[in-house]
């Protein structure tokens, strides 16, 4: 059966209202799919339950792979290509002159988990040339505050109350779109 | 708000804990002092003895005066998240007194020549013909000699001075009952810019004259940056662990967890300060391979390897590994479990940069000497810094961002 899915913008003229009526959207089991403010609200995150980033392990990978390459670079380099004197140090191995690769090691490792984390960062939001902003309502960059609903017949009556409850000084339909169900379980008695 | 716990008494617990430590301490100092000889060495006079109890009277000083720094820091920087613990680094800070009078007095005996801890202190050095004659130090007593002595006064007033105002600034303040300009909170922002200008030459200069000066021929114009590092890391160990010890008697509920969690991120950042300056140190050397210079690593290579490579690890390793992540930081006992074992990691530390320009390689490895009047000078250290924190509320009352450290969540 095709359930009907409601957009509904409930907004505000202030972030405490709003981070209120998120808490008690949540209380009763509604998803806030986003907010938008004109700036950061405090401690939003874990109120509309957005999991915790997970950009400080690929911040590791990238890390060890700027290890890793850096480390094969100077030993090819300093070590199997073309051996180079060191300050006169025997340099037959690359352990024996560690303590000089230390530093270019430290600087890749720096680089490759710097660059990797902002590339990463603003492909995965999609900033990049030309990308288009994805604001539903403008003047949340302005004053306004608002909180972005993607909700079914049942769900969209409760939430409506809700934000009427809150003090939302708006609360607007956007519009409403049928979901056909990916499986069809069959009956088979 | 009337339920907070806001002044502390010292447990007797705690008091007898700091008792037994220093008895036990004090009496591994007189055993010490008794049996510290080595055999046919007739130049050898307790030196192992008398370096301990400057290791430990320097690294507990170097705590509290890295603490004031960072009381003064806050201060300069008008740090909002770190007010709920102000009291706590106002407490470390009060083991200052302690820490210099000892170093005072040892400095004296050393000039007395009852221990020689400074070769350039020693009888005739700069005398042409007298048996101790060293000619690279004669020609370096235009720096040591009296010019040592003023400058060693200088540091005591100025840290003392500096460190007294902060804190009596922060009580006054707790007299009124309305703080309408935060005039004694700018009286402070004040003091702790001037304070780092001081702290910014004196704690390159201090550890310069104080510690580096024990190898008197040899030199490093990072050495002061590397002393510096470690007392703060050790500095932050101390407070951070005295702050979930508090917590977990019941007092300071009003700190957040987001405070011990930016504690920790502290420990972790200063943590690789230290392991830069460590590392930078040696590779400078180790590269350059100038003989006046690799000395100093000649003697740690061959007679204190363990204890080098030990340090290393402790200090760069372990954090690296155990406070990266998030939920580490979070997790208090762990915080302080590592923390313990850092600050151990860092008193080892000072331990071998004293231990070789005096004891040299007599050196016959960690015994219950050196962990003996570790005991002592931490006893001491607690029993001091907790009676320091009965003394005023663990809230400040009058801050001009005492509202956003209650709230700090990050």
């Amino acid at each position: 059966m095709a359930t009907t899915k409601h957009i509904i913008h409930g907004v505000f003229g202030d972030e405490e209202p709003l981070l209120d009526a998120c808490k008690k959207l949540r209380a009763s089991g509604i998803r806030v799919k986003d907010v938008f403010s004109p700036f950061p609200i405090h401690g939003i995150d874990s109120v509309i339950g957005v999991p915790r980033t997970r950009l400080a392990i690929c911040a590791f990978i990238y890390g060890l792979t700027g290890m890793g390459l850096a480390t094969l670079m100077m030993w090819y380099m300093m070590i199997s290509d073309w051996p180079n004197d060191i300050g006169g140090k025997p340099n037959w191995a690359y352990y024996f002159n560690i303590p000089a690769f230390i530093p270019i090691t430290f600087e890749s490792t720096v680089f490759c988990a710097a660059h990797g984390m902002a590339l990463t960062y603003l492909l995965r939001c999609w900033l990049v040339p030309g990308a288009k902003a994805k604001n539903p309502d403008p003047r949340t960059t302005d004053d306004k505050f608002l909180v972005y609903l993607d909700l079914n017949d049942e769900q969209a009556k409760k939430a409506e109350a809700v934000l009427k409850e809150c003090g939302a000084e708006e609360v607007n339909h956007k519009g409403s779109y049928t979901v056909e169900p990916k499986y069809v379980i069959e009956e088979t008695h | 708000m009337n339920s907070e716990k806001l002044n502390f008494t010292v447990p007797s617990k705690a008091r007898m804990f700091a008792m037994a430590l220093m008895a036990v301490g004090l009496i591994s100092i007189i055993v010490m002092f008794l049996t510290d000889h080595v055999e046919g060495d007739e130049h050898y006079h307790h030196n192992r003895a008398w370096s301990n109890v400057f290791a430990g009277s320097f690294f507990f000083m170097a705590i509290a005066l890295a603490a004031a720094f960072f009381l003064g820091l806050q201060y300069a920087a008008e740090a909002g998240w770190s007010t709920t613990i102000k009291r706590v680094i106002e407490a470390v800070t009060m083991f200052l007194p302690w820490g210099l009078s000892l170093l005072m007095l040892l400095f004296i005996l050393g000039q007395l020549h009852v221990h020689h801890i400074y070769h350039w202190m020693a009888e005739g050095i700069s005398t042409p013909g007298h048996a101790n004659y060293d000619e690279v130090i004669a020609n370096k007593m235009g720096y040591f000699g009296w010019f040592w002595w003023v400058r060693t006064i200088l540091y005591v007033v100025g840290w003392l001075y500096f460190t007294f105002k902060l804190r009596n600034n922060s009580l006054a303040a707790d007299k009124l009952d309305i703080d309408i300009n935060n005039s004694f909170h700018w009286k402070n922002v004040k003091l702790g810019a001037w304070f780092m200008v001081l702290f910014a030459v004196t704690s390159s200069t201090a550890s310069w004259d104080w510690v580096m000066s024990i190898d008197t021929h040899w030199f490093s114009t990072l050495f002061g940056w590397y002393i510096f590092s470690g007392m703060w890391v050790s500095a932050l160990i101390a407070i951070t662990i005295l702050i979930i010890w508090l917590k977990k008697l019941g007092y300071l509920e009003f700190v957040t967890e987001s405070t011990i969690h930016d504690m920790g991120k502290w420990m972790f950042a200063i943590s690789f300060l230290w392991t830069y300056l460590y590392f930078s140190q040696f590779m400078l050397i180790w590269y350059a391979d100038i003989p006046e210079e690799v000395v100093y690593y000649q003697t740690r290579w061959e007679s204190y390897k363990a204890l080098m490579w030990t340090v290393f690890f402790i200090n760069f390793a372990l954090p690296m590994v155990m406070l990266m992540s998030r939920d580490s930081k979070r997790n208090f006992f762990f915080l302080m479990f590592v923390g313990t074992i850092i600050f151990i990691g860092h008193y080892l530390d000072v331990i071998m940069i004293v231990m070789p320009g005096t004891v040299g390689h007599s050196w016959t490895g960690l015994s219950w000497m050196e962990f003996g009047t570790f005991f002592f000078f931490l006893g001491l250290f607690i029993y001091v810094v907790l009676n320091a924190l009965a003394k005023a509320p663990l809230k400040v009352k009058h801050h001009p961002f005492l509202e956003e450290s209650l709230h700090h969540s990050i």
